[in-house]
């Protein structure tokens, strides 16, 4: 075990080859670039596929063919880039086929900026792409969280036979932190790929990857097994962590760059003698509803932090369910907040209150 | 007793959904006889298109993929670049290829992708009802040309196989028919080279096949073949537009 210093966008493609790509597909938008840049010259000295597409869209279609080819394939995107992969992301969903796309969001909406952002967190967990689908999403807030969640993500994938988004923001994917790429991760034995097109010789019937039924009954009831396997990766891939909730005053409830920013307001408001605790979603989608149970009857409100305009706040709402008064603190566009701002906000919480 | 003809191993039992006297029937089973008498029906992995040909994995006997609109070519990138030995190829319309894919059809063959194209241009789109597709000819009534396409309003119908010749990953390219029986063997002909050309690693091959569509043509299936022969051959002239091969470039 030995630690070095590196760049999150580079540890992202550093993990992804821990994580056993076969292939990566993917078209150049920043604050991401440092991704494609690496593999490009790491996938082909593994004797790995690498593939700079057309656009987005073509990236996406590829890693569909590559996926339903049986391998372990991987794409890389930032907020305007991800709305276009949403075609493919929806197809790879109905027609069940594993990836892991990692989005390194900016401010938008439209062409947006190229700073720091979680406007993408409907992106993420509502989509953008057609019909009942979900993505299972990860939102690690240091690289080395990033590093084991990119590694673990493979197996993840592999074993819902589902996407899984990374998503991170453009920090997280600039800065350089400390970190142990060869960390152990747990891993889980996955089911082999017996669906995958490999021609008929390969295997005993015909494989076809597919995600059109026209009879209505025959798509309800592919649904209903999708649907499925949602509720059983709500039951056991839900990750968050719970910051001294048991007395908390105020909880903060903040995810990625934004619950690192909280824990230095947490540590200032610590000295004025408030007890401010923090839930930090790792997992996006599933979002830790469970987690708002530990919030104790005397806490005085949660606040959600977000470099959005407010998006997870509607997880917030849901998971809260009314019992307690629920505040937003945002800031978007590619404004990154002090931590001083969320000490304000918690200090003047009834004027964040949600109407 | 001796069997003169059967249907191909290509192809299996499900009833083919196309319409009276049209001719994706025949590209199909030219497209199952060349992979099995190839031999490379086992190694074969196809990919559907949108359009009327959607139900295509359906119908070819081998591994098959369905791809979003437009993207059959990308998805066969994605396929081919993992599985490098087998044999890979798309089947697609003329709105999917022409218009909503020309991006990820003319990437795929500049970077010489090995993957075979199948093109089946019938000038319309068949499967919503007979709109404008981007190969529609100058004059042609559609839903959405009801008074006939004009080069002002619309441009003119766009030649993928004159386009397609200036790319150097193309290694085989030809424009064939499928309005009678010369040309049907011709045909089969062109896209048994396109395999054999993939098998031996030669890049891109694409197979434009003019086909028919008698319902949204609003002709017969007789006058819808004659019509192929006559307008639509004049304005997509048949013929080899490249064969890295005979050229030995």
């Amino acid at each position: 075990m030995s630690r070095i210093l590196m760049k999150g966008n580079e540890a992202i493609a550093v993990a992804a080859i821990k994580g056993g790509i076969d292939a990566f597909f993917g078209y150049p938008i920043t604050p991401q670039n440092e991704i494609p840049e690496y593999l490009s010259k790491h996938m082909l000295l593994n004797n790995k596929v690498f593939v700079q597409a057309e656009s987005e869209v073509a990236a996406i279609n590829m890693v569909y063919g590559a996926a339903g080819a049986g391998a372990r394939v991987m794409t890389s995107s930032s907020s305007p880039g991800i709305a276009l992969k949403q075609e493919g992301i929806s197809y790879m969903c109905g027609a069940q086929l594993p990836c892991v796309i990692v989005s390194v969001m900016r401010g938008g909406p439209g062409l947006g900026g190229i700073q720091p952002s979680q406007a993408d967190y409907y992106q993420a967990t509502r989509g953008g792409g057609n019909g009942d689908y979900q993505l299972i999403v990860y939102a690690p807030e240091t690289i080395q969280e990033t590093i084991d969640i990119m590694k673990e993500s493979f197996d993840t994938a592999d074993f819902y036979r589902n996407p899984v988004l990374v998503l991170v923001d453009g920090l997280i994917g600039q800065m350089m932190e400390s970190v142990d790429i060869d960390k152990p991760i747990k891993k889980r034995s996955v089911p082999k790929k017996d669906y995958a097109t490999t021609g008929t010789k390969n295997h005993t019937g015909r494989n076809t990857i597919n995600s059109l039924f026209l009879d209505p009954q025959e798509l309800e009831n592919h649904n209903l097994l999708l649907n499925k396997k949602y509720q059983t990766i709500k039951q056991n891939e839900t990750k968050y962590e719970m910051i001294n909730v048991e007395d908390a005053d105020y909880v903060i409830v903040a995810y990625g760059t934004m619950s690192r920013i909280c824990r230095s307001a947490i540590e200032n408001l610590q000295k004025t003698g408030l007890k401010v605790g923090m839930i930090r979603p790792i997992s996006l989608w599933p979002f830790p509803k469970a987690a708002f149970d530990a919030i104790p009857k005397s806490c005085k409100g949660i606040l959600c932090a977000e470099m959005s305009m407010g998006q997870m706040l509607d997880d917030v709402l849901i998971s809260n369910n009314g019992r307690h008064q629920v505040g937003f603190f945002g800031r978007t566009g590619g404004m990154v907040p002090e931590p001083e701002e969320i000490v304000d906000a918690i200090m003047n919480f009834p004027d964040k209150v949600v109407k | 007793m001796e069997v003169k003809y059967k249907k191909s191993l290509g192809l299996t039992d499900t009833p083919l959904t196309y319409c009276p006297g049209c001719t994706h029937g025949i590209i199909h089973k030219l497209v199952a006889e060349s992979l099995e008498e190839l031999g490379l029906l086992g190694d074969a992995v196809g990919v559907a298109s949108v359009g009327c040909s959607v139900f295509s994995y359906l119908f070819f006997n081998c591994d098959m993929q369905q791809a979003p609109h437009g993207r059959a070519c990308a998805e066969a990138t994605g396929i081919k670049r993992i599985l490098p030995d087998n044999i890979v190829f798309t089947y697609q319309g003329d709105g999917d290829l022409a218009s909503i894919g020309i991006a990820e059809t003319i990437h795929a063959a500049n970077r010489g992708e090995n993957i075979t194209v199948i093109f089946v241009n019938n000038a319309i789109y068949g499967m919503t009802g007979g709109q404008m597709a981007p190969t529609t000819l100058i004059g042609q009534k559609t839903t959405t040309s009801q008074d006939g396409r004009t080069t002002a309003n619309h441009g003119n119908p766009i030649k993928i196989s004159e386009i397609f010749s200036q790319i150097e990953g193309v290694a085989y390219l030809e424009r064939v028919a499928a309005y009678d029986p010369k040309r049907v063997l011709r045909a089969k002909a062109a896209i048994k080279k396109a395999f054999t050309y993939q098998k031996e690693k030669r890049g891109f091959t694409l197979i434009e096949v003019l086909s028919t569509c008698p319902v949204n043509w609003g002709k017969n299936p007789v006058d819808a073949l004659k019509w192929v022969k006559t307008d639509m051959a004049e304005v997509f002239p048949l013929g080899i537009f490249k064969d890295k091969g005979e050229n030995n470039e």
